[in-house]
């Protein structure tokens, strides 16, 4: 037998930089069938100027081999808890079948956003001529496709139990709450190459992703979701690279040309608005849908927003870059927004696909502490009015469609910030057509782009023209029910994925499999 | 700008591997904050943190590829600057 180990010269062993610089940077090349500009036909369009692609640095130095063995390890990891997690009914461990909803809103919100981030990241690794640039953007196509896959796979044991986690793709595309999310992604990927990147990267990864993942997975852990935390963090171990992609990006370009800054200055302003937009979703989840609570919405919007974010824009100064306009007014809405979130779907729960319920007791004095200004004076008495009207049999619905936002989507439910009784609203005229806004922030982004909002589907609009229906259903039939043909073509069975947790099949199948008793209270540790 | 103190953080799950991690971190950083919450632990620290591969090694008395930190990290802020001894988070001004 030969000793290799002695007929060979020794073998040097390349550094990370070396590494990367062989296996990474080395494997692009410039077009010769075809000039550059050709090729990557989308880089002038936005007039953002890059002069030396060379100078794109990754910070994580992260090869393919590299890549895919740290990947797979992750998946071990994963399936081996999930299965852990099946095989031991780890769906009867949660603090309380309430928690299931915010399941809900993750799998038929985030999780479709997960796959647009794919496609979107697909596309885009094409558009850059910088193999730095291109790779990274490689690895979050896949990233986020194994997001997307991870969180069908482990929801699906919920599936089994509860009910409204049966359809989350059609659901996502058709109602109403879900058209924030995915509006918010179709306008990214839409967008020319930076702006995606600044979009998504930038605004979302790093400035607003933290909001989603960190208190909501640890909110998780904190009721006993295994599986969830467990793919939580394995998603989010992936998402810091993602951030350190965003924040190389607007460096990089902000070094390139100094006439860079004013466009990045307002795909920031823009994005930031539009993320923070999409966010009230995960306050009302924090603060309304945990059965055991981590920490408030205010508090989380602080640390990761205002601890964290101005730390980063602090540093990004130097370029003569500025917080994205209307941040203070995220900071003082941060006292109101999950509340009056909460409170429109409380309001139009017969049209949603999860429950709800009112806070108990406890609930409230926990809301209390949390927002001391705000609460006890807005929002309890409102609350408490609830509970009497349910109390005499006469539990309130809103019973009609909302006016939604031209850009967000969201149902015009924030208020103005000098008056917490009074809606905000905002109007334009646009070739002959009134357009209304939730705020200066929505409003500001339609007037950039005036063509490319006029065309939003909006679904309230949608289904007072009649576009909601499955085919073949017949408006003008007599005994025709709207709402119950529009909640057909959004694949929820009413009563069963929807209306108050209290008295639904959720809540009877949970007391059944817990042993509580009939007449005892849903215990909700 | 605005007239927060600039910090830094890395954020990793609680477990096993992280536990020689949250310490060496710990042990370079003595201005470091760290934050215990459910799943997982938060390291805040003013302006910048650094994690040494030496020392993680000393902790765990192996050796300890740094790159492996990818699969246990949750989230991060500060701009990274990684070789195959360190990992610094800081920011630069």
């Amino acid at each position: 037998m030969t000793n290799f180990a002695t007929s060979k010269p020794p073998v040097h062993k390349m550094n990370l930089k070396e590494k990367y610089g062989l296996m990474t940077r080395d494997l692009a090349w410039e077009t010769s069938y075809q000039p550059m500009d050709k090729v990557f036909d989308q880089l002038g369009l936005e007039g953002i100027k890059i002069h030396d692609w060379d100078k794109w640095e990754d910070p994580f130095r992260l090869t393919m081999d590299a890549y895919w063995k740290y990947q797979a390890e992750k998946e071990r990891k994963l399936y081996a808890v999930l299965d852990a997690f099946q095989q031991n009914n780890g769906q009867m461990n949660i603090s309380d079948a309430r928690y299931v909803n915010t399941l809900k809103l993750f799998l038929t919100g985030i999780t479709p956003a997960e796959y647009n981030a794919h496609r979107l990241f697909a596309m885009l690794g094409r558009q850059f001529p910088g193999a730095g640039a291109a790779i990274a953007c490689q690895m979050q196509a896949a990233d986020e496709l194994r997001h997307v896959q991870t969180q069908i796979h482990s929801i699906s044991q919920y599936n089994k139990y509860f009910n409204g986690l049966g359809d989350h793709r059609v659901m996502n595309d058709r109602l109403w709450y879900l058209s924030t999310p995915k509006s918010f992604f179709e306008d990214a990927i839409s967008s020319g190459p930076f702006e995606q990147m600044i979009a998504i990267s930038f605004a979302l990864e790093y400035l607003l992703t933290n909001l989603v993942f960190m208190p909501f997975m640890s909110g998780a852990a904190y009721n006993g979701d295994m599986a969830t935390v467990t793919f939580g963090f394995s998603s989010q171990s992936d998402e810091a690279r993602h951030m350190t992609l965003g924040l190389e990006c607007i460096k990089f370009v902000l070094e390139q040309d100094p006439g860079n800054l004013e466009i990045i200055q307002g795909y920031l302003d823009k994005w930031f608005w539009r993320g923070y937009k999409v966010l009230g979703l995960v306050a009302m989840m924090l603060d309304y849908m945990l059965p055991k609570k981590v920490m408030s919405w205010k508090e989380a919007w602080q640390i990761y927003f205002v601890q964290n974010g101005g730390s980063l824009f602090n540093d990004l100064s130097r370029y003569g870059l500025r917080l994205p306009k209307y941040w203070e007014q995220t900071v003082a809405e941060a006292e109101h927004l999950s509340h009056q979130v909460w409170n429109n779907f409380y309001n139009f729960t017969g049209a949603a696909a999860m429950h709800v319920w009112l806070p108990s007791d406890e609930d409230m004095e926990w809301l209390s502490a949390k927002y001391p200004d705000t609460f006890d004076k807005h929002y309890r008495p409102r609350i408490e009015h609830y509970r009497e009207l349910e109390a005499q049999g006469k539990r309130y619905y809103n019973d009609n469609l909302p006016m939604l936002c031209q850009v967000c989507q969201v149902a015009l439910i924030s208020t103005k910030m000098d008056d917490p009784t009074k809606i905000s609203h905002r109007e334009l005229d646009h070739d002959g057509e009134k357009y209304h806004f939730c705020s200066d922030g929505c409003r500001d982004i339609f007037q950039a782009q005036p063509d490319k909002y006029v065309s939003a589907w909006l679904p309230a609009h949608q289904i007072m023209q009649g576009n909601c229906f499955e085919p073949g259903v017949d408006p003008e039939a007599s005994g025709f029910d709207a709402m119950a043909e529009v909640m057909k073509y959004f694949h929820v069975t009413p009563g069963q994925d929807n209306m108050d947790y209290k008295g639904s099949v959720d809540e009877r199948n949970w007391n059944e499999w817990k042993g509580f008793t009939k007449d005892s209270e849903t215990k909700s540790s | 700008m605005s007239e927060i103190q600039s910090t830094v953080f890395m954020a990793l799950q609680t477990n096993d591997d992280t536990r020689p991690i949250i310490e060496a971190l710990e042990r370079d950083n003595p201005t470091a904050v760290v934050n215990y919450l459910p799943a997982m632990v938060k390291i805040d620290a003013p302006g910048r943190l650094v994690l040494k591969r030496s020392t993680v090694e000393e902790i765990m008395g192996m050796a300890w590829d740094l790159q492996s930190i990818n699969i246990n990290l949750i989230s991060l802020s500060g701009n990274v600057e990684e070789t195959d001894d360190e990992m610094i988070l800081h920011w630069n001004r």
